[in-house]
């Protein structure tokens, strides 16, 4: 494992990056953990123990919350923070403030998890915190801003480097939409009703839940691979060039591509079909991105057979670029038909989640730990490619067991008999799905397992006495 | 100005903004300046290895 010599960074602000490095493995456990048990209660429901705070709807909002805010964003923010110092060459700008969104941020996680189960939400995915924690989300978001965007300003190179553009986009476009999808009108410390209504609020909606996808969980983390790959790889991006032509793209596109939720809705149809041109189109500068990460390793292949670090990296491009190519066919209308409202939908949330951000994450995450804790590689190597198969496997037994019962529901929901009626109850179509949310549920447990073993290295890493870790000869 | 015109007026600034960030970023003169920027990934190791050029196990 090479790229892992000690850092000349003494002068960079890495205790802000430490801190978000150790609470991404914490909170990704976490939320992975509740995503395990709420798996399991579909296919035991008694596992809820008839206690409010335990069923499905609370727990599954919390799961969401916990993967993307604490998880990735968790993974983002330290990403961003490592990145953007050691590319502009410079400290962090305004420490305090960076602290700041440390502390603020792990306060939102904890008022996330004591309100969501209690029952406190807006009502809205991926957006269910209510008023005052909305707030607070807008004051450090602000506040990352000023922090990375101040870091930009007084660097000491000459160019940003394109994972900067990538953070930075995030880092604007996710302050705009929560700003705008969060306007609600209080009526008590805990309730409050949006803004907007009816049809508009739904595009309202899903213009926020859509670039969250694109901004958050696509741009952020093209971002991180942006750094990550090149670097552990050892050689430079393929193609500057076409990182600058996709970059603009795919912000010019993902910003239109909402509606496709909201297929064979209330929404205008002309709005619907707009969604859906634009969601194909996306097919391009989505692939323009898999491509150059993929390609950056040509001429460095085998490094693959020896570093699981690096092999975490390009099978989430895989994952990416399978996931960019599944979700425009998903946005097709007639293919929403049959895959709308169907598991088939969280097949592909998942090939995203855990193929793609979950496991780029990991990977950088591998790279930056031991740079952080002055060590020249993790703990243990093997366990690491351990883990790698562990979320492979994983995300595999999920994905593909989705696919099945999602396309098959799909299936029952629409046939009729000659005389028109339906063939089968909607009791029938969940009574077949039971085989695969069990093989759900073990895919779950294989990636959960993972994270444990990660959290393992990762201690004993961080706890591992001076110079007792060198990094590896090359092979 | 009806709404047809300003969409067809909308559409094509949106095209050739796309075209000029294309060509500006395929020209000759932005290569140099994107190979150097492609290698800032890789600069922290270059002072790392000239101040230290020692206990590299490689």
């Amino acid at each position: 494992m090479m790229n892992h010599s000690q850092s000349t960074g003494a002068d960079y602000n890495y205790t802000i990056v430490r801190q978000f490095a150790l609470t991404t493995v914490l909170w990704g456990i976490v939320g992975m953990a509740v995503g395990v048990l709420i798996a399991a209660q579909l296919i035991w429901p008694q596992l809820n123990f008839e206690t409010p705070w335990l069923t499905f709807s609370r727990l599954r909002p919390l799961h969401t919350n916990a993967v993307i805010f604490a998880f990735g964003t968790s993974a983002l923010f330290a990403t961003s923070y490592y990145v953007v110092q050691r590319t502009c060459q410079i400290r962090l700008f305004a420490p305090k403030l960076a602290a700041f969104t440390f502390w603020g941020w792990q306060a939102v996680i904890i008022a996330a998890a004591i309100t969501l189960p209690m029952g406190y939400t807006q009502g809205k995915e991926y957006a269910e915190l209510e008023w005052p924690i909305d707030i607070a989300i807008a004051v450090i978001w602000v506040s990352y801003a000023i922090v990375f965007f101040g870091t930009i300003a007084k660097r000491t190179t000459s160019h940003i480097y394109v994972a900067n553009w990538f953070f930075g986009a995030f880092i604007i476009t996710v302050a705009v939409l929560h700003i705008v999808n969060s306007m609600a009108v209080p009526v008590s410390l805990f309730k409050s009703y949006s803004l907007y209504s009816g049809a508009v609020d739904a595009m309202v909606q899903w213009w926020y839940g859509h670039n969250a996808v694109g901004f958050l969980l696509t741009a952020g983390f093209l971002g991180m691979m942006y750094y990550f790959v090149p670097k552990q790889a050892g050689r430079p991006v393929y193609s500057y060039r076409l990182s600058i032509v996709h970059f603009w793209a795919l912000i010019a596109l993902y910003i239109w591509a909402g509606p496709h939720h909201l297929h064979y809705t209330a929404l205008p149809d002309w709005t619907q079909s707009l969604g859906m041109v634009m969601s194909l189109i996306l097919f391009a500068p989505s692939w323009g991105g898999m491509i150059n990460g993929i390609m950056t390793l040509s001429g460095a292949w085998h490094k693959l057979r020896t570093d699981p670090v690096l092999r975490f990296l390009v099978v989430s491009l895989s994952f990416y670029g399978m996931s960019t190519f599944e979700g425009p066919m998903m946005a097709i209308k007639t293919v929403n038909a049959l895959s709308h409202y169907t598991d088939w939908t969280v097949g592909h949330v998942h090939s995203g989640a855990l193929g793609w951000v979950a496991m780029v994450s990991i990977g950088s995450l591998y790279h930056l730990v031991p740079v952080l804790f002055g060590h020249g590689r993790m703990f243990s190597t093997s366990l690491v490619n351990v883990h790698f198969w562990l979320a492979t496997i994983g995300t595999v037994l999920y994905i593909v067991s989705m696919w099945i019962s999602g396309v098959m529901q799909g299936l029952m929901w629409r046939a009729v008999n000659s005389d028109g009626t339906l063939t089968y109850s909607f009791v029938e179509s969940l009574e077949a799905s039971y085989p695969f949310y069990f093989v759900r549920f073990l895919g779950g447990c294989f990636f959960l397992t993972g994270m444990l073993i990660m959290a393992y290295n990762v201690l004993r890493t961080v706890k591992a006495p001076k110079d007792s870790l060198p990094a590896l000869a090359e092979a | 100005m009806d709404y047809g015109t300003f969409q067809g007026i909308l559409t094509i600034i949106v095209m050739v903004t796309f075209v000029g960030i294309f060509y500006w970023a395929y020209s000759k003169h932005s290569k140099s300046k994107f190979d150097e920027a492609a290698n800032l990934v890789f600069s922290e190791e270059e002072l790392a290895k000239m101040s230290k050029d020692s206990g590299d196990q490689k």
